[in-house]
């Protein structure tokens, strides 16, 4: 048994879900951490699972076709460790290439980590939501002020705000 | 902005009227099947019910950062919690520590979304819409007497929280989307 990385993308229609995991379950696989939403039309699923490599490859072949399925073994799980406190980001406006790149590389350069993020297109509207943890170390100002001048060069709006939770 | 008219009767309870001090109990962990059972109604003037709500007060006390604590979270099925969110940043309206058996919310209006946790669900947060003005009914232990509070902002969103672990409820069944839930970040 080994961790095993499997991808789905291909054009939505009801039962993909159904149908791959239904496949998976049938070899005994367990499905762990997945990610499965609509892109543009076609449906992309991400999952991490653990069983056999060949009869995992085996169970989906006859999924394909208008899917596109990976299949492939990875390395030894790593924990994420968090390096420190999360915060949300936001950014919208006018879509433009460079948007997603300008952002993180600011978030990178303050030594920040993204755990999600997700981008939309709509019409000319450019939304982009992300998770994002920066280490307690990290100049809040500093970087606050860089994604500002970075949001004014691309015309987009820009929010850092802390994701803190409260535990009940 | 104005707080909530304070349940004086609630907010001069003290542990001290159970007359005994509590056990600290082990606090189970999903999926453990008494955190997703409806508790049962309990009677108030019931010893047992009397030593549990001792029992919840001293295990909340000795849970760092723990604001709360449902019956069905130390493994009993039952409709009690104890509640304390006094010092909170986030807290307006604030009654002290108290106890409540039956409760129920009879209002509850101005939903807003925040991120919560819960020692039942220790590697999991979740972003969760609640009321932030509340009205709940219930009885103090080892009393007959029905109380209301009304509250607001973070007790408000305590005594949600806990109520739905009275019944057979956590945060996961009230996340606002499939993007809701988020790894438990814990770091140095």
């Amino acid at each position: 048994m080994s961790q095993l990385a499997v991808t789905v993308i291909g054009p939505d229609r009801p039962g993909i879900i159904a149908d791959v995991t239904e496949a998976l379950a049938g070899t005994g696989v367990n499905l762990e951490d997945s990610t499965m939403t609509l892109l543009r039309g076609h449906f992309a699923m991400m999952m991490v699972c653990s069983g056999s490599l060949d009869e995992v490859k085996a169970a989906v072949e006859p999924l394909r076709g208008d899917l596109v399925i990976t299949v492939r073994a990875m390395g030894p799980e790593h924990a994420h460790a968090a390096i420190g406190p999360s915060y949300l980001l936001s950014v919208h406006g006018a879509d433009r290439p460079g948007i997603v790149a300008a952002v993180t590389r600011m978030l990178a350069a303050a030594g920040g980590t993204v755990t999600d993020l997700a981008t939309r297109l709509s019409g000319d509207l450019y939304v982009l939501t992300a998770e994002v943890e920066l280490p307690l170390t990290a100049d809040l100002e500093t970087l606050d002020r860089a994604l500002e001048i970075t949001a004014e060069e691309l015309g987009v709006g820009v929010t850092l705000s802390p994701a803190e939770s409260d535990d009940l | 902005m104005t707080v909530a008219h304070l349940n004086q009767t609630l907010a001069a309870w003290s542990p001290a009227q159970l007359g005994l001090v509590g056990d600290v109990l082990e606090v189970v962990r999903a999926p453990h099947p008494v955190l997703a059972a409806t508790g049962a109604p309990v009677d108030p003037l019931d010893p047992t019910m009397v030593a549990l709500a001792a029992d919840l007060v001293a295990t909340m006390r000795v849970s760092p950062g723990c604001v709360g604590l449902a019956a069905p979270q130390v493994g009993i099925s039952a409709q009690m919690f104890a509640l304390d969110v006094t010092g909170h940043p986030k807290t307006r309206t604030c009654h002290g520590v108290f106890v409540l058996c039956n409760a129920v919310i009879t209002e509850a209006t101005r939903q807003e979304k925040a991120r919560e946790g819960c020692m039942s669900v220790p590697d999991f947060t979740g972003d969760v819409k609640r009321a932030t003005r509340l009205t709940v009914t219930g009885t103090l232990p080892g009393t007959t007497d029905h109380v209301t509070i009304t509250t607001d902002a973070f007790e408000a969103r305590a005594l949600q929280h806990e109520i739905d672990h009275c019944n057979g409820k956590l945060f996961l069944d009230r996340v606002a989307g499939a993007h809701a839930v988020h790894p438990r970040k814990n770091y140095q």
